[in-house]
C-alpha cells in the first residue's frame, strides 16, 4: 500500500500565545511548534496499516524551510520519506492547502490512501481533508475512530463517530480518511529512529512544480480577539446579592 | 550533521579547564542552549514527552514504590532508546555527546525518583564499563545495559566511608589459583540496588589496592538488604549490600588493580555535570509550577502573579536558571569539544581521551554541581512559598519537588567536598603552571599597588558596564587568592573556610562570565536578547555583592594591621558599585515569566 499523510505543524497548543499588533495573526516570535496531534493520529494509523500490509508512508507538509524539524519528527516516528511544498503560512488557507495536496497526490502515483488529521488544532477549520477528496473526486470517510483495509477487495471499512453513535462506512480505494483522536495512540519516536530520520529524503517542491493555477486565498482573516481576562472570584453576602449579580453583572439569568 | 560534527564546525575554541578566570568574557565563543542542533532538540522533546506522558502520570505509584514499576519504566525508557545515548555504536548504543545526555537528564528531573534511577544506570552504573571495560566485558554487558534488559548500579559508599571514599573497608583477596577474587564487606545507599543486575563494586585488594569489580547480582554470597526510608526521591531504590565470600572472576576486575580511584573520581566528575544540569531542569519545573499556581490563585481580588513580592520571587528564580543554563551547557560543550579534539588527534577513540577531557574540567563540573543543586534548592523553596499553605500539602507537586531537591546537595560529592575540590584544583594547577594563575595574580597585584584597577578592553559595545563588573570580580578573585596564598602557602589546604570562600567566588565568577558570554552571543535584535540582558544584569549585580563580601572575609582572615588596611585600600579600586534599579529590571524578567507561564526561553 502507498499511503500519503498530510502532516502539519502547529504552535504548541499548551503554550500561551499573543496576538500581533494588528490583531490578524498569532505572534510567532519565540513560540514552540509541535506536530498537530490529529496529524500524529493520521501518521500512526498509516504506520499500522503499513505494518499490516507493507508498502510506503509518505508525509506531505506545506511550509517554509523551518518546518523541517516537524517533518523530521514524523520521519522519526516511522514515515519513509516526505514531500515539502514551499509556501508561506500566511499565503495559505484551507482551499489552497487542499488544491496543493490534490496536486501532490497526482504527482505521487498509485496512492491507496490519503490520511489527514480531522482538523489542525490552531485554526480548527476541519476542511482540508474534505476539500482534497472533492478536488480529487475520491470517496471520503471523516472523523475515523477505526480503520480496516481489505486490499483484495480494494476497500476500507471506516468507523466514524457521529452524534449519538457510530457509523460504519465502506469506501473504495483510493480514498481520503480523516483521523479522530480516538483512532489510536501515536507512538513515541525512538532515539535510534531520530538519528535515522536525519538520512531520510525530504523532496522539496514549489507551486510552480505542481502547476497550481488558482492560488488566490478565499478567506481573509479580518481580526482576532483574545478571550476576556479571567477576574478573581468574589464572595457575596447573601443569596439575594448573588441573584442580583448573576442577573445584572454576569447576565447569566 | 551529527551534533559532534556541528560542535567541531562552529568556532568554539578548546580552552583549558579554569581558564574562565583568566579570559575576558566574550573573548571565546562558548556553547549555549541556543547552539543545540535540531536533532538534539528532537531528542530532548522525545525525552520530555516520555516524562510527561509515561512517568509523571504514574508519580504516586512511583513514589509509593509499587513493586516492579520502576524497573518496568526503565525498560520502557530502554525501548525508546533513552538508555543508549552514552554507549558506543558497536555495543548497541547511539554514541552521543555529553550535551545530549545532559539535555535528556534536564527534562527527566521533573520526576526526580525516575531521573535518579535512570541516571544511576546510564551514568555511574554504565559509564565505568564504557570507559574502563575490556572488550570482553563490554561485549558481555553493554548491549544489555543499552536496552535496559539489565540495570546497573554503582557501589562505592560504605557505612564508614562516605566523602572519604578511598577509606572503603570492603576487601578483595585473590584466590590461590589466581582465577578469582573473594570479596567481603558491606556497601550502603546503593541506588537501583533493589532491582539492578550488575554492580560496579569498589574494594581494597589485599586491604590496600583500591579496585573496581563487576559483580553480577546472582553471585553466591551477594545479598541486597532492605529498602531505606528516605526524605525525598522516595520512588528510587536505595539499599545496602552485604558481600560474604563473593567469588568474582579475575576477568571482572574493571580497569587495573589499585587504580579504582581513577574510575571512581572520573565517573563522579561526569555525574556532577549531569547532576548540575538536571537540577537546573528541575528548577525550571519548579518555576512552571509556581507561575502556574500564581496565575490561578486569587487573593484580595487579584491573582498572585500580580503581587510585587510574588513577581520578585519569579524573577529571581528565572535569573538563577538563566545563569545555570549558561554555565551548564558551556561546561557540557567544553567536555564534548575537548573530547572531539582529542579524538581527532588520536587514531581511534581512546578511554584516556575521555578521562583527559573530563579531568580537564574538574573545576567547571564541580561548580556546575554546587551551583545547580543550590539554585534548585532556592528555586523549589521559593516556589513552595508562592503556593503558601497549599505548597505544604502533599497533593501539590511542589511539595515533592522540594523534598526531591535536597539530595542534590549531598550526593556525587557533598557541596562542601566539591567546594574544597574546585578551589584546591585551581590552586594546584596554578602552582604547576597549568593555568596562568601566578602571572594573573601578579598583574592584578601590580596594577592595584600602582593605584589603578587593571583596564578592560570590552568585547563589543553591548553590556559594557556588566563586562566591567565581571572583569572586576575576576580581579578581586585573583587578588584574594594571592593574599591567601602568600599568607598560608601550601598550608592553605588546611584553611577550609578560606577555600570555601574562594570556591564561592569562583562559582559566582563562572556564573556571571557564562551568563554574560551567552547574552553577548545572542543576536542583539533577537527575541531572547532583552530578557537575557536583564537576567545577566541581575545575576551580575547579585554575584558582585557576594564576591566582594567573600573577598573581604578572606582578606580579613589573611591579613592584619597595616597590611590589611593597605589591602582594603587596594580592593576599593575594584569595588566599584554601580547603581541600578534592581526592582525595575527584575520586574521585566518576572513579566516574561508570567507571560510564558514558566521558563520563557
Amino acid at each position: 500500500m502507498k499511503i500519503l499523510v498530510a502532516f502539519k505543524r502547529v504552535i504548541d497548543p499548551d503554550a500561551r500565545i499573543k496576538l500581533t499588533a494588528d490583531k490578524t495573526a498569532v505572534d510567532t516570535e519565540s513560540v514552540e511548534y509541535k506536530a498537530n496531534p490529529f496529524c500524529e493520529n493520521a501518521l500512526e494509523e498509516a504506520l499500522r496499516l503499513k505494518e499490516e500490509h507493507d508498502g510506503e508512508v509518505v508525509l506531505v507538509s506545506l511550509g517554509g524551510e523551518d518546518i523541517t524539524q516537524t517533518i523530521r519528527a514524523g520521519l522519526a516516528m516511522g514515515a519513509d520519506r516526505a514531500v515539502r511544498v514551499e509556501i508561506e503560512d500566511k499565503a495559505l488557507d484551507s482551499d489552497l492547502a487542499a488544491r496543493i495536496f490534490a496536486a501532490v497526490y497526482k504527482e505521487e502515483e498509485d496512492v491507496d490512501l490519503f490520511i489527514f488529521g480531522k482538523q489542525a488544532v490552531d485554526g480548527d477549520n476541519n476542511q482540508v481533508g474534505q476539500l482534497t477528496a472533492q478536488y480529487l473526486g475520491l470517496p471520503q470517510a471523516c472523523f475515523a475512530s477505526e480503520v480496516e483495509v481489505d486490499e483484495d477487495a480494494g476497500e476500507a471499512t471506516v468507523t466514524r463517530e457521529v452524534d449519538g453513535g457510530l457509523e460504519t462506512l465502506a469506501v473504495k480505494l483510493p480514498a481520503v480518511i480523516t483521523a479522530d483522536l480516538r483512532l489510536n495512540t501515536p507512538r513515541y519516536a525512538k532515539l535510534p529512529d531520530i538519528m535515522k530520520a536525519r538520512k531520510k529524503e525530504i523532496e522539496e517542491l514549489d507551486l510552480d512544480d505542481l502547476e497550481i493555477e488558482d492560488t488566490a486565498l478565499k478567506i481573509e482573516v479580518v481580526s482576532l480577539e483574545e478571550p476576556p481576562k479571567r477576574k478573581g472570584g468574589e464572595i457575596v453576602g447573601s443569596v439575594d446579592a448573588l441573584v442580583e449579580k448573576l442577573k445584572n453583572e454576569a447576565r447569566a439569568l | 550533521m551529527s551534533s559532534r560534527e556541528a560542535m567541531l564546525q562552529k568556532d568554539f575554541v578548546v580552552r583549558e579547564g579554569g581558564s574562565f578566570l583568566f579570559d575576558r568574557a566574550g573573548e571565546h565563543r562558548i556553547f549555549t542552549p541556543e547552539d543545540l542542533t535540531d536533532e538534539q532538540r528532537h531528542i530532548r522533546n522525545a525525552a520530555r514527552q516520555f516524562a510527561d506522558r509515561s512517568v509523571l502520570p504514574r508519580i504516586d505509584a512511583i513514589e509509593g514504590k509499587e513493586p516492579g514499576l520502576m524497573r518496568a519504566l526503565l525498560e520502557e525508557a530502554g525501548e525508546l532508546g533513552l538508555l543508549m545515548l552514552d554507549i558506543p555504536e558497536k555495543y548497541g548504543g547511539l554514541e552521543q555527546d555529553k550535551t545530549t545526555t545532559m539535555l535528556v537528564t534536564e527534562t527527566l528531573t521533573r520526576c526526580a525518583s525516575f531521573a535518579v534511577s535512570l541516571g544511576a544506570h546510564v551514568g555511574i552504573g554504565s559509564l565505568p564499563l564504557v570507559y574502563f571495560g575490556t572488550v570482553a566485558q563490554k561485549e558481555r554487558y553493554l548491549p544489555r545495559l543499552a536496552t535496559g534488559e539489565w540495570i546497573a548500579a554503582y557501589a562505592l559508599t560504605e557505612p564508614g566511608s562516605g566523602s572519604d571514599a578511598l577509606a572503603a573497608k570492603t576487601r578483595a583477596e585473590l584466590a590461590d589459583d589466581g582465577t578469582h577474587y573473594v570479596l567481603n564487606g558491606s556497601k550502603q545507599w546503593i541506588t537501583n540496588a533493589g532491582f539492578a543486575d550488575l554492580f560496579v563494586v569498589f574494594a581494597q585488594v589485599a586491604g590496600e589496592h583500591f579496585t573496581a569489580f563487576l559483580v553480577e547480582r546472582d553471585t553466591p554470597g551477594f545479598e541486597v538488604g532492605p529498602e531505606e526510608h528516605k526524605h525525598g526521591i522516595k520512588g528510587s531504590s536505595t539499599c545496602p549490600l552485604v558481600l560474604t565470600d563473593v567469588a568474582v572472576p579475575a576477568a571482572n576486575v574493571l580497569g587495573e588493580v589499585g587504580k579504582g580511584h581513577r574510575i571512581a573520581f572520573n565517573i563522579l566528575n561526569v555525574g556532577r555535570a549531569r547532576l548540575g544540569t538536571g537540577s537546573i531542569g528541575a528548577a525550571k519545573y519548579a518555576l512552571r509550577l509556581a507561575a502556574g499556581y500564581a496565575a490561578e490563585r486569587a487573593q484580595f481580588g487579584r491573582t498572585l502573579d500580580q503581587f510585587g513580592l510574588i513577581r520578585a520571587k519569579l524573577g529571581d528564580m528565572a535569573v538563577r536558571i538563566f545563569a545555570g543554563d549558561a554555565l551548564g551547557y558551556r561546561t557540557a560543550g567544553l567536555i564534548d569539544k575537548k573530547y572531539a579534539a582529542l579524538e581527532a588527534l588520536s587514531p581511534g577513540p581512546d578511554d584516556d581521551d575521555f578521562q583527559n577531557a573530563v579531568e580537564e574540567f574538574t573545576i567547571e563540573a564541580s561548580i556546575l554541581k554546587v551551583y545547580g543543586s543550590e539554585a534548585l534548592d532556592t528555586a523549589s523553596d521559593e516556589a513552595l512559598q508562592i503556593h503558601g499553605g497549599y505548597g505544604y500539602m502533599a497533593e501539590y507537586a511542589i511539595e515533592r519537588v522540594c523534598r526531591d531537591a535536597r539530595i542534590n546537595r549531598i550526593f556525587e560529592g557533598t557541596n562542601e567536598i566539591n567546594r574544597l575540590l574546585l578551589a584546591g584544583t585551581l590552586l594546584k594547577r596554578g602552582m604547576k603552571q597549568r593555568v596562568p594563575l601566578m602571572k594573573a595574580m601578579q598583574a592584578v597585584g601590580k596594577a592595584l599597588a600602582g593605584g589603578a584597577a587593571p583596564a578592560l578592553d570590552p568585547a563589543g559595545d553591548r553590556l559594557v558596564p556588566e563586562q566591567e563588573q565581571v572583569h572586576r570580580m575576576k580581579c578581586a578573585a585573583l587578588y584574594a587568592t594571592q593574599q591567601a596564598v602568600s599568607r598560608w602557602m601550601l598550608q592553605i589546604e588546611d584553611q577550609q573556610e578560606v577555600l570555601g570562600a574562594l570556591a564561592d567566588v569562583l562559582i559566582d565568577v563562572y556564573g556571571a562570565d557564562s551568563a554574560l558570554a551567552r547574552t553577548l552571543q545572542l543576536p542583539a535584535d533577537g527575541p531572547a536578547a532583552a530578557f537575557a540582558a536583564d537576567a545577566t544584569t541581575l545575576f551580575i549585580e547579585g554575584a558582585r555583592d557576594r564576591v566582594f563580601t567573600r573577598v573581604k572575609q578572606v582578606l580579613c582572615a589573611a591579613l592584619s594591621g597595616d597590611k590589611r588596611d593597605r589591602a582594603f585600600a587596594e580592593l576599593a579600586l575594584l569595588d566599584h558599585w554601580r547603581p541600578i534599579d534592581v526592582f525595575a529590571v527584575r520586574e521585566r524578567v518576572a513579566a516574561a515569566v508570567v507571560a510564558a507561564g514558566g521558563w520563557p526561553l
